[in-house]
C-alpha cells in the first residue's frame, strides 16, 4: 500500500488528509484550504484507501453515504407506497386466491398489480427485505469504514500540532501575552482550561485542552441500536420467537392452543357487559343501541404432562385461571392470550316434551345436548325417545339422506323414534326448526319444542414475542447514541509558547461554537491571551463582499 | 503486505456475514407458512387417539412403527370425506394383512354424530375423534379430507387434501405398504 510520509516522518495510510501526528495537511487540497476539513480529524476513511478486489469495491459501494440515502429514501417510499391500499392483515380472506381477486375486484388493474409487486404484505416482500438489509449493511459498512479510523486517530492524538494544522483551524490565535509572566502563561491555561472540565495534556512548550471526546462516538452507539433492532426483527423469523395465532373456544370446550405445543385452554365462560344508560344523544345520531362494558372470558389453562403427545386429554394439568378482558390478557411464561371477538347465542342444548297430538298430553321432557347426543332417552318404563339422526345444519335431503353443512348447530335437525304404551314399536319423526316431516304416515305423538339454552364462543389470540427486550436494548442505545452525539460536543484547545514567548493557539469543536468561544473567551481572560479569530467568519464577509 | 490482507478478509468475511442474514431472512419469510406446516420427508409428530368403539384401545403412532400408516381426517359435514370412505374400507381390507393401518380421525364431533355416520356408510376401518383438535393443530390440518401418508419409518410420506378416487387410494396404501421379508 501506499503511504503518504509527513514530513515530521509519519506514515500515514493513502487518502490522509491530515498527518495522524502532527496534523500537518497532506493532500494539495488541504494545504490550499483556509480552514481544514476535521470531519474524522483528518484521517484516511477506508473506503478511500483501496479499490481494487471485488470485496474492496463492494465494500466502498456500502459505505458511500450517498448510498447510505438513497437507500433510506428507497426504503422510505416503498413503505409508505405500502400504505396506499390496505395490508393483507387487515382484509379478511384467507387464501393467496382470495387476496389476488380482492385486490383486483376493489382496486382494479392497478390493485392487481399492486398485489402482484407485493405491495400487499409489503414487509414480508422479498424485495423489500433485500433493502432493509442493504441498507443494514450501509450502517454497519460506513459505521466500520470511519468509527475506526476516527477511533484511532483520537486515540493517537499528539499534543503538539505543526503550525499549518494550527493556522488551517476555523478559530485560531497568535500572538504575545498581554501582560503578567509569559512563563506561567501554558500554567495558567491548563489550571482555568481544567476548571472548566477539560482534560489537559502537555509536551514541552504545548498544550491540548479537550473535553467531551466521547461525544464523537454517539453516531456510532446509534447505528449499534439500528443494528440490534434490526436483527431483533429478523429474530422473529426463527421458530419459537414469535407466535401470533388466533383461535375460537365455545364455552365449555377445551381445545389445544395452537402455537404452544402441549397446552389446552378451556373456555368457562364467556360475559358481555352493557352500560345500561339512556341512549345519548351520539348514540341515538350513530344507530348505536348500547355500549358494551366488557368482554369478558373465564379460562383456564392447562398443561400436557412432559412426556405427553397429542390427542391425549387425561393428566392435564392446570396451571392458570384467568378472566381475559380486553387489554389484561391471559400471561403465560412469554404466552399471552387475548380478547379478540366474540359469538353470542350458538345452540347448546335443545328441550323437548313428548307430546300425544290428540290430546295434548304430556309424557315427558327430552333434554338434548348438542355437544354428546345420546343413542336413546328413557322416559319411563313404557316409552322413550331413540334418536336415530342427529344433523347439526341441516342444509335439505339427498337421496333421501337428511345433510349437514358445517358441525356447528345453526340449524339442528333430529330423526326420532318415539315408544309409547301405543305405540310399542316406536314412531319416526324428522323434526328440525319449523319442520316436521312424518315418513311412515301421521303419528300419533310428536316432539313438542320447548326451548333451547346457549352458549357463546369466544375469539382469542395467542400472542408471543421474545424479541421485545431485543428491541427495548436497540431502542435504547439508539436514544443513547443520539443523545450522546446531540447534546455534549468534542471541544478541543490546542495551544503552543514559541521561543519568543508569544503564544499561538487554536480550537476546534464539531458542534456549538457558541459554547467553545464562551470557554476560549474564559481561558483568555484569565490567561491574557491574545484575541482570537474566527476564520470562517472572515471567509464568509469576503464572500458577502464579493457577492455585492 | 499482511495487514492488507488480513483487512482484506475481515471486510470479506463482514460481508458474507451479513449477506448471510439477509439470505436467510427473505428465505424463511418466503418459506413461513411452509415450516408451520408439516412437510413430506418430516418425522410424523407422535399422538394417540382413543378408538370410537373400544374405550382401551389407544391408537398411538409410535406403537405402529414398521406399518405404514394412513391417516385421514374427516367430518360428517364434508361431502368428500363421505365418499372416499367406502374405497378407503375396501382398499383397507386389501392391505391390512400387507401392514398397512388406517386411522380416520374426526375433528372434534360428537360420538354419536360420528358412530352414526360411520354405521351408515357400512365402512370397515379404526375411527378416533380428535376432541380437542391437537392432532388437527399438530398435522397442521386446514381443509377437509386431508390424508397424511406415513412410512414405516415414521416420515410423512405424502399429504394429500381433496376427494381420493379408489385406485389413488390403493396406489397410495402400495406406496407406504412396508417391504416384505
Amino acid at each position: 500500500m501506499e503511504k503518504l510520509i509527513c514530513v515530521c516522518g509519519h506514515e500515514n495510510p493513502a487518502g490522509t488528509k491530515l498527518c495522524g501526528k502532527c496534523g500537518r495537511p497532506l493532500t494539495e487540497e488541504a494545504k490550499e484550504s483556509k480552514i481544514v476539513d476535521m470531519k474524522y480529524d483528518g484521517a484516511a476513511i477506508r473506503s478511500k484507501t483501496r479499490n481494487k478486489s471485488i470485496v474492496d469495491k463492494v465494500w466502498n459501494f456500502f459505505s458511500s453515504v450517498k448510498v447510505g440515502i438513497a437507500l433510506i429514501i428507497i426504503n422510505l417510499v416503498a413503505a409508505s407506497i405500502g400504505t396506499i391500499f390496505p395490508q393483507e392483515f387487515y382484509i379478511s380472506v384467507s387464501t393467496e386466491a382470495e387476496k389476488a381477486a380482492y385486490y383486483e375486484d376493489t382496486y382494479g388493474s392497478i390493485g392487481k398489480l399492486y398485489y402482484e409487486l407485493g405491495l400487499s404484505d409489503v414487509y414480508n416482500a422479498w424485495w423489500f427485505q433485500i433493502l432493509v438489509g442493504m441498507l443494514a449493511i450501509s450502517i454497519i459498512v460506513a459505521s466500520i469504514d470511519r468509527g475506526i479510523p476516527l477511533h484511532r486517530s483520537l486515540k493517537n492524538q499528539r499534543v503538539k500540532r505543526h503550525e499549518s494544522f494550527m493556522k488551517r483551524q476555523r478559530v485560531v490565535a497568535e500572538g504575545p501575552v498581554a501582560n503578567g509572566d509569559p512563563a506561567q502563561t501554558l500554567n495558567m491555561i491548563e489550571e482555568k482550561m481544567k476548571s472548566l472540565k477539560y482534560k489537559v495534556r502537555r509536551d514541552g512548550n504545548a498544550l491540548l485542552a479537550e473535553r467531551g471526546r466521547f461525544s464523537r462516538y454517539g453516531p456510532y452507539i446509534n447505528h449499534c441500536g439500528l443494528i440490534i433492532f434490526l436483527a431483533a426483527v429478523m429474530l422473529r423469523l426463527v421458530p419459537g420467537f414469535y407466535v401470533d395465532e388466533s383461535m375460537w373456544v365455545r364455552e365449555g370446550e377445551v381445545r389445544a392452543v395452537p402455537g404452544m405445543e402441549g397446552y389446552f385452554i378451556e373456555n368457562e365462560a364467556f360475559i358481555l357487559e352493557l352500560h345500561d344508560n339512556e341512549k345519548t344523544e351520539n348514540q341515538e345520531l350513530q344507530g348505536v343501541n348500547a355500549v358494551a362494558k366488557n368482554f369478558q372470558t373465564n379460562a383456564k389453562l392447562y398443561k400436557q404432562a412432559e412426556d405427553a403427545v397429542p390427542g391425549q386429554t387425561d393428566n392435564l394439568e392446570l396451571v392458570k385461571e384467568y378472566s381475559i378482558r380486553v387489554n389484561h390478557p391471559l400471561q403465560y411464561e412469554g404466552y399471552s392470550f387475548y380478547q379478540m371477538d366474540f359469538r353470542m347465542n350458538e345452540l347448546s342444548v335443545m328441550n323437548f316434551q313428548l307430546t300425544n297430538k290428540e290430546t295434548g298430553e304430556a309424557l315427558g321432557p327430552v333434554s338434548i345436548d348438542l355437544t354428546n347426543p345420546q343413542d336413546e332417552y328413557i322416559i319411563n318404563e313404557q316409552a322413550k325417545v331413540e334418536l336415530l339422526g342427529y344433523y347439526p345444519d341441516f342444509s335439505g335431503f339427498e337421496n333421501g339422506e337428511p345433510q349437514t353443512l358445517t358441525p356447528t348447530p345453526n340449524n339442528p335437525a333430529f330423526i326420532f323414534k318415539m315408544t309409547t304404551p301405543e305405540h310399542p314399536d316406536g314412531e319416526v319423526s324428522f323434526v328440525a326448526i319449523q319442520q316436521t316431516i312424518e315418513p311412515n304416515g301421521d303419528n300419533e305423538y310428536k316432539m313438542a319444542f320447548q326451548g333451547v339454552e346457549t352458549r357463546n364462543m369466544s375469539g382469542l389470540t395467542v400472542h408471543k414475542d421474545s424479541s421485545i427486550p431485543l428491541l427495548a436494548v436497540g431502542g435504547a442505545i439508539f436514544m443513547i447514541g443520539v443523545a450522546i452525539g446531540s447534546y455534549w460536543n468534542h471541544r478541543r484547545l490546542w495551544v503552543e509558547q514559541l521561543e519568543d514567548g508569544t503564544i499561538r493557539l487554536a480550537a476546534h469543536t464539531n458542534k456549538n461554537w457558541f459554547g467553545m468561544k464562551k470557554d476560549l473567551d474564559a481561558v483568555s481572560e484569565y490567561a491574557k491571551l491574545p484575541k482570537y479569530l474566527d476564520q470562517s467568519e472572515e471567509i464568509e464577509e469576503k464572500e458577502g463582499d464579493s457577492a455585492l | 503486505m499482511d495487514k492488507k490482507k488480513k483487512r482484506s478478509i475481515t471486510r470479506g468475511v463482514v460481508l458474507i456475514v451479513l449477506l448471510a442474514a439477509i439470505v436467510y431472512t427473505v428465505y424463511t419469510s418466503a418459506t413461513k407458512e411452509k415450516v408451520e406446516v408439516l412437510q413430506v420427508g418430516d418425522k410424523a409428530p407422535d399422538f394417540e387417539l382413543v378408538d370410537l368403539y373400544e374405550g382401551d384401545l389407544k391408537h398411538r403412532l409410535s406403537d405402529y412403527e414398521g406399518k405404514g400408516i394412513f391417516l385421514n381426517f374427516w367430518g360428517t359435514w364434508c361431502k368428500p370425506c363421505k365418499k372416499e370412505m367406502p374405497a378407503m374400507s375396501n382398499q383397507y381390507a386389501i392391505y391390512k394383512d400387507q401392514g398397512v393401518e388406517v386411522l380416520a380421525v374426526n375433528i372434534a364431533q360428537s360420538e354419536f354424530e360420528v358412530k352414526r355416520f360411520i354405521e351408515s356408510l357400512d365402512v370397515h376401518f379404526p375411527v378416533a375423534i380428535d376432541q380437542t383438535k391437537s392432532v388437527m393443530t399438530a398435522y397442521n390440518v386446514d381443509l377437509l379430507p386431508a390424508t397424511i401418508l406415513i412410512n414405516p419409518e415414521g416420515n410423512v410420506e405424502k399429504i394429500i387434501t381433496g376427494e381420493m378416487s379408489e385406485q389413488q387410494i390403493a396406489s397410495y396404501m402400495e406406496s407406504i405398504k412396508p417391504e416384505q421379508e
